[in-house]
């Protein structure tokens, strides 16, 4: 099949969806490529790059005559009706927000599949082209803003006096986010950071920044995005945003809501409040922004000299690496959608990866999918639980520990009422060597268990004792059973202290 | 007034709180063997102080003899085993010593019955019908044979399964859980009537029963599921212990039995945790059963890795995790895996070990292994502390694991493991996984970590692999 690579037709936009390296992967998954001249031209991305790797250039009409179209941004209305019918069209396409795209591809009978709809799951994580994007966007955005700003970020001790650092306070923790903190603390800055997801501070932590918390209830997200906030949250985060961003040099916004405009998060009186010189991106510019201020694609300067960067192309100001890293993520999917790796595109809708993304498919309206339940993509904390919430047992209620706890004391309060005054002795020293036993056994050391359940052995083999006071019974019988259990009894001390020592012998530190 | 009487309790205090330390030490590599020397000692105070008992309750010289003669055979016996044991074959040795404890205790619980029930006229007899305590001696008798009897029979299957002299396939019964609960019912009903009136063919009646139970309990199991069958086992040679002693109401052999068998049940309770199943799920039957794998889902194709490529790709690594399973025991492949180890990490590279709690067939079964052949603990992970640093690893080595590192445990809710804690390798840069052939593990589920884009096989014995690795390593 042939795989068309148009020139993006978004004034601006730079980006285009393969380079030479990724040509070279289509081509081997058995794929033709043909690239509109020019197509990559503001990647670095020279028509030659494509015929070095085994691709054709050629005019846009050979392009959208293909039979797989791939490109950065959603088709307009002319290049829908440019497409072959039967064709397939991957892009970006932001289908939850576009219905009338969606109903427009459906109506020209083409499959459509909209790499922005990846289900954030492990398995679909080399095809995120968000995740891409975003990653590169919030590097850029770090150095947008220390351009802008007229300091350095890194504090100095210099002859000439104390430089301080940079204050970075960077808003949500996702890809972007993260990239941020990482690329602001790499300069040397102070970075730190606010999600309303609290399970990624530990992600946080993990780049360099301080994860700012504000104490009220949150709940763990379960689509891997994080959820718009409540009133009463909102209220309670209000004031950390505004004592955050007064005390910051530089405030990097990256607050998203799929299928929503982004939530409002920088007010114009926390803006106004901030020093002179200050630098705000607002990485939300695209569906409204974060700050209240910021006007998409622009660069805003306040009153009070506070500049606002809404720029929506952050990852198409470094287009050679986006681009490559957005090819990679189509060559990813084309893998998967290759199976016979024979150039033949085959859509599994019975996958939860491709059923995600597929829009239409020859002209039938798949949009939307169905939900699929997935982690925080990184979610380094409970693992178990996260995953797979539906096999998770629910612990016991605390009425219910009590209840279970109380029927168990009066079992055993009943039995040893009843017991004789021996019985009662021997069952007290029972009942507190079992405790003493849970908690000593629950200190040893994971790696230790073999060694434990040896030395267990030799211990248990104190059997003996009875034993040995049964051996000189005048009874024969008794006599002989007891020899036997004596003998038995001694393997098991002795190989069991034995072989516990040795091994424990071979365990050695590096 | 010291008398042999107190002196004795006193030693046995003193030996109970010794154990203590021994399981106490084992918190930490550093004082391991400080806490075994405590459990020596503790267990020779014991033996002196109960011999000196026996002399003082008139033992003969000839039963001395006899005595000596038993402690010295077993002791050459289990130093002769202690020495010559493989790692590999650790498992089998603690499933046998299982036994011993078990076969010991039925042993123990006999000689009570000869010693008293069997003759209604002898001095302890009337003591104890006199204080009312005839009815409880017989139901120790009876409880302590039962749970000896289960350990024993159960112990042994296990050993002959462990060292493959069986099928390790679960033995399927009809009803089985039903022969279980029978069993039960019937130990219940037979306790009480051997406590009104004390017969041998109950007792006989009940050991059989218990051997019977012991033997179909451990049969039913399958071997993927045996280090939770042998820290269960290991529980019940801790009970069994323990209803000695109440016999014989003696202190000590209360709690030793006690600390052993919590320290099973403690184990057994991780090891299910480590499968997210629970107890009665494993003792009801292995996984083949409870979810027959019947949809074969298309996942795409694997690729292969010859061993020079995987020692170029390991060579140009800067980090390294090795996943062990149970087949790198099979196939004894810890030796060469050492080495790559020790001579990776001279070139630089970052190794350490992932290990898994049920990988293997005994709990901490991995770490001995790479212990014995020299690899160092302090880089012998374990899940929790791995599993956030799998992402950042540049090359995963899986060595005959397969369902602790399978993704449908964590991403198809669907999957007869859905939910048990796994080694996230397919997080990492790449994956090798070293397989004799594409056969499911012992789940029964086919495992989607193969097709990965970033995993690739490595297919043949593991240990003839790493050892072409070894000769290829630039």
């Amino acid at each position: 099949m042939l795989i068309g690579i148009p020139k993006e037709s978004a004034p601006g936009q730079t980006l285009v969806a393969a380079t030479g390296a990724t040509t070279a992967k289509l081509v081997r998954l058995g794929y033709d490529v043909v690239v509109e001249s020019g197509a990559g031209g503001y990647a670095d991305q020279a028509d030659a790059a494509y015929l070095e790797a085994g691709g054709r250039v050629g005019t846009a009409e050979e392009v959208w005559a293909a039979d797989v179209v791939v490109k950065i941004d959603a088709p307009t209305e002319d290049e829908i009706a440019r497409l072959r019918e039967g064709a397939t069209v991957v892009a970006m396409m932001a289908p939850a927000r576009s219905p009338e795209l969606v109903e427009s591809l459906g109506a020209r009978g083409v499959t459509a599949l909209a790499l922005d709809a990846v289900p954030r799951i492990s398995r679909a994580q080399s095809m995120d082209v968000l995740s891409s994007m975003a990653n590169v966007g919030g590097y850029r955005a770090v150095v947008e803003a220390a351009h802008e700003f007229g300091r350095m970020f890194t504090g100095q001790v210099t002859a000439a006096g104390k430089v301080p650092p940079a204050r970075v306070f960077v808003v949500g923790a996702g890809v972007a986010g993260l990239a941020a903190i990482g690329a602001a603390g790499s300069m040397g800055a102070i970075v730190r950071a606010f999600d309303v997801r609290p399970e990624v501070a530990e992600q946080v932590a993990s780049m360099g920044g301080d994860f700012v918390t504000v104490e009220m209830e949150t709940e763990v997200s379960s689509d891997g995005y994080a959820k718009e906030m409540t009133a009463e949250q909102e209220l309670a985060t209000a004031v950390m945003y505004a004592e955050e961003a007064t005390a910051a040099d530089i405030v990097i916004t990256t607050a998203l809501i799929p299928g929503r405009p982004a939530p409002t998060l920088i007010t114009a009186e926390t803006v106004a409040a901030m020093r002179p010189g200050s630098v705000i991106v607002d990485m939300a510019a695209a569906t409204g922004g974060n700050c209240e201020l910021t006007v998409p694609g622009q660069r805003t300067v306040t009153e009070n000299g506070v500049i606002i960067l809404g720029y929506t192309d952050l990852p198409g100001r470094l287009a050679a690496q986006t681009s490559q890293l957005y090819g990679t993520n189509v060559v990813n999917l084309m893998t998967l959608l290759t199976p016979g790796k024979d150039g033949q595109l085959t859509l599994d809708l019975e996958d939860v990866v491709q059923r995600g993304l597929t829009v239409t498919r020859s002209g039938e309206v798949l949009w939307p999918p169905p939900p699929v339940q997935v982690s925080a993509a990184p979610a380094p904390t409970a693992p178990a639980a996260v995953a797979a919430p539906a096999e998770k047992r629910p612990a016991l209620t605390e009425s219910g520990k009590v209840t279970v706890v109380s029927v168990a004391a009066a079992a055993l309060f009943a039995l040893i009422a009843l017991s004789p005054p021996q019985l009662q002795g021997n069952l007290t020293v029972f009942a507190l060597a079992v405790v003493i036993g849970f908690y000593v056994i629950g200190h040893v050391h994971h790696a230790l268990h073999t060694p434990l359940m040896s030395v267990t052995n030799a211990i248990s083999g104190i059997i003996v004792v009875g034993a040995i006071l049964q051996i000189g019974d005048p009874n024969r019988l008794i006599s002989a059973l007891a020899f036997v259990a004596v003998l038995v009894a001694s393997i098991n001390i002795f190989g069991g202290f034995a072989v516990t020592r040795r091994m424990l012998g071979m365990f050695s530190r590096s | 007034m010291i008398t042999i009487e107190t002196a004795s309790t006193a030693a046995y205090v003193v030996a109970g709180l010794l154990f203590i330390l021994a399981l106490a030490g084992l918190s930490r590599h550093e004082t391991a063997r400080t806490g075994n020397t405590f459990g020596m000692i503790g267990m020779a105070i014991a033996l002196v102080a109960t011999i000196a008992l026996a002399f003082d309750h008139g033992l003969g010289s000839g039963a001395f003899a006899l005595l000596v003669a038993a402690m010295v055979v077993g002791a050459l016996v289990g130093l002769q085993r202690a020495r010559t044991v493989e790692m590999t074959g650790m498992p089998e040795l603690i499933a046998l010593l299982h036994s011993f404890v078990g076969l010991a205790a039925v042993l123990v619980g006999w000689n009570g019955y000869l010693h008293v029930e069997a003759h209604p006229l002898h001095p302890a007899a009337i003591l104890l019908r006199r204080t009312d305590m005839l009815g409880i001696h017989s139901a120790e008798v009876f409880i302590g044979v039962f749970i000896g009897a289960v350990t024993f029979t159960g112990s042994i299957v296990a050993f002959l399964k462990l060292s493959a002299r069986i099928s390790s396939a679960p033995l399927v019964l009809p009803g089985k859980n039903y022969l279980n609960l029978g069993a039960l019912a019937a130990f219940v009903v037979l306790t009480v009537w051997f406590v009104i009136s004390p017969a041998l063919w109950l007792l006989i009646a009940v050991t059989i029963l218990a051997l019977l139970l012991g033997w179909h309990l451990v049969a039913s199991i399958g071997g993927g599921d045996m280090p939770v069958v042998v820290s269960m086992l290991n529980s019940y040679s801790g009970w069994a212990a323990a209803a000695s002693g109440f016999l014989l109401d003696n202190d000590l052999l209360i709690v030793t039995g006690a600390l052993v068998g919590a320290s099973g049940a403690y184990l057994s309770y991780i090891m299910c945790k480590a499968m997210n199943r629970s107890f009665i799920s494993v003792i009801a039957g292995g996984f083949g059963i409870e979810a027959p794998s019947g949809e074969e889902a298309d996942h795409g194709e694997h690729r292969e890795i010859g061993a020079e490529e995987a020692a170029e790709v390991l060579a140009g690594a800067s980090s390294v995790v090795i996943t062990p399973g149970y087949g790198m025991a099979v196939a004894q492949a810890q030796y060469p895996v050492a080495e790559l180890t020790a001579q990776l990490r001279s070139r630089g590279v970052e190794v350490r070990f992932g290990i898994h709690p049920v990988a293997g067939r005994l709990p901490g079964h991995m770490n001995v292994l790479l212990a014995e052949a020299k690899v160092p603990y302090d880089i012998v992970l374990e899940l929790d502390e791995i599993n956030d640093d799998l992402a950042e690893t540049d090359v995963v080595l899986v060595i005959g694991a397969n369902d602790t590192v399978n993704p449908a445990a964590a991403e198809d809710p669907g999957s007869p493991i859905a939910g048990m804690p796994v080694l996230r390798v397919w997080e990492a840069g790449e994956v090798i996984v070293f397989k004799r052939s594409m056969a499911t593990g012992y789940a029964g589920v086919q495992n989607p970590l193969f097709f990965r884009d970033n995993s690739r096989m490595l297919f043949g014995d593991a240990k003839e692999r790493v050892e072409d690795i070894l000769r290829h390593l630039p």
